[in-house]
């Protein structure tokens, strides 16, 4: 089959995907999104989201959904949920391969293909997903009433999480890797202030302890390798997120926690590939930062678009 | 109701005669949280695809989501969604939280050919 031909080509469709989208499309420049999983990325993980400029709280569902809508109505296309069996970055003209079935060429391309959640990287970890592993309070929290459960983390969302399943659950262990927390202090003094919340600190989980659901985990001092079983009925997991860089970082330059290296217009190491949002190397992941770098590297893609095809 | 753009299972009777009237049905029954949202998305790109299965959603908080919420096969599960696939209007297969569209396809290969 013949590839169809894109001016420009965004893989991931999350804030900084569908931001880049606006640009290009609006720009009347041939765009394409192609994205592996949902629309709206990390966005749609939110219940509600009260720090984006200009809207007062809304859920990361509509703001993904009127994010999209604004990309297709200046008319982009979007091809989701799909995945890539192809990619060639390093020619002038790129080429993505979509479920081994359709090809898409472009003079440029945006990878704005954010985080996925870090996982313990336990064996057992995936056989007890939905059957005492969790990675989402709001969502599973109704099944641990009155019951004793472990929070592994200690950033925003490991405490506040913590702090809102007390309202369903017996009693909460939170176990954490380092002697201090990388949350915000109010996050860290409402866990603290919490009876039902008590700390093992610079510890990790080892296993996994259960036959056919969570019963317990193995918990070990980093400092002194000592070992601990503490009894549970589950365990929710909030220990930071992971770039998805897997399908170029041999071509694409990524520091050694595998993010994307960019110049500060968003450009990478290979000409017309440009790099938007939590994927890039940054300090400060959020929407608004996801945005800006989407419509930043859209403008240079546009600039780069229009000069290469002189 | 759930905001998705698939078929919404609104009754028991209406459950009823879909998994009998239909050789293959597959019902993603959640809340629209953040493991559910990617599952109806799935479901959505792959109506297409499976023009022999019927895709459904069950909203999880209605009284008629009893019919999945307390089936034998998911008398363990412990993360929504709670997922099944029926043939000949039997339960063949269920899952429970977030799966991939890879996994689903998988399923749907192997038990609703
Ligand atoms: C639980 C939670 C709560 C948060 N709360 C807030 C908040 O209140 N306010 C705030 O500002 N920020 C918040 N954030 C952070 C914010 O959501 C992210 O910084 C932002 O959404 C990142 O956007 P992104 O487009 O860079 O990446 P993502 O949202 O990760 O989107 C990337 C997209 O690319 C897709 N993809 C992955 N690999 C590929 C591939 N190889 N090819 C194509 N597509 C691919 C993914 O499926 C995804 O759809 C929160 C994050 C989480 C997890």
């Amino acid at each position: 089959m013949k590839a169809i031909h894109y001016d420009a080509i965004i893989l991931g469709a999350g804030a900084a995907g569908l931001s880049a989208a606006i640009y290009l499309s609006r720009a009347k420049l041939k765009t394409l999104i192609i994205n592996e999983g949902s629309i709206g990325g990390q966005m749609v993980l939110t219940h509600a989201i009260a720090n984006y400029p200009g809207v007062l709280e809304t859920s990361g569902r509509d703001i993904s959904l009127i994010m999209k809508k604004q990309a297709k109505e200046f008319g982009a296309d979007i091809e989701s949920n799909v995945e890539i069996t192809k990619l060639v970055l390093s020619d002038k003209e790129k080429l993505v391969e979509i479920d081994d079935d359709e090809t898409f060429t472009a003079d440029a391309v945006i990878l704005a293909t954010g985080g996925k959640p870090r996982k313990l990287g336990i064996p057992s970890e995936s056989k007890f997903k939905g059957f005492g592993i969790s990675y989402c309070a709001t969502c599973d929290g109704d099944f641990y009433a009155g019951k004793d459960i472990v929070v592994v983390g200690g950033g925003n969302s490991a405490l506040e999480e913590a702090v809102s399943l007390t309202k369903l659950v017996k009693s909460i262990t939170i176990v954490h890797q380092f002697d201090n927390f990388q949350a915000h202090e109010y996050a860290i003094e409402q866990a603290k202030k919490n009876d039902k919340i008590s700390f093992i600190m610079e510890s990790e989980i080892t296993e996994i302890i259960g036959k056919e659901d969570v019963t317990g985990i193995k918990v070990q001092n980093q400092k002194t390798n000592k070992e601990q079983i503490i009894k549970t009925d589950g365990v929710f997991i909030y220990i930071g997120y992971i770039p998805n860089t897997d399908k170029f970082k041999d071509v694409i330059k990524v520091n050694n926690r595998n993010e994307i290296l960019t110049d500060e217009n968003m450009k990478t190491n290979i000409d017309g590939v440009y790099a938007a949002g939590d994927v890039r190397e940054k300090k400060f992941r959020q929407i608004t930062t996801a945005v800006s770098d989407g419509t930043i590297a859209a403008l240079n893609a546009i600039e780069y678009i229009q000069t290469t095809k002189k | 109701m759930l905001q998705t753009n698939l078929k919404h299972i609104q009754s028991e009777d209406e459950f009823n005669q879909i998994i009998e009237n239909n050789e293959n049905v597959m019902i993603c029954c959640g809340r629209m949280g953040p493991m559910c949202i990617p599952v109806y998305d799935a479901m959505e790109s792959l109506e297409d695809k499976y023009e022999n299965v019927k895709f459904y959603d069950l909203d999880f908080d209605t009284p008629h989501a009893h019919i999945i919420r307390n089936h034998e096969l998911a008398k363990r599960f412990m993360g929504l969604p709670f997922t099944f696939y029926y043939k000949n209007g039997q339960a063949v297969k269920a899952t429970t939280s977030i799966q991939t569209k890879k996994q689903i396809k998988t399923i749907l290969d192997e038990y609703l050919i």
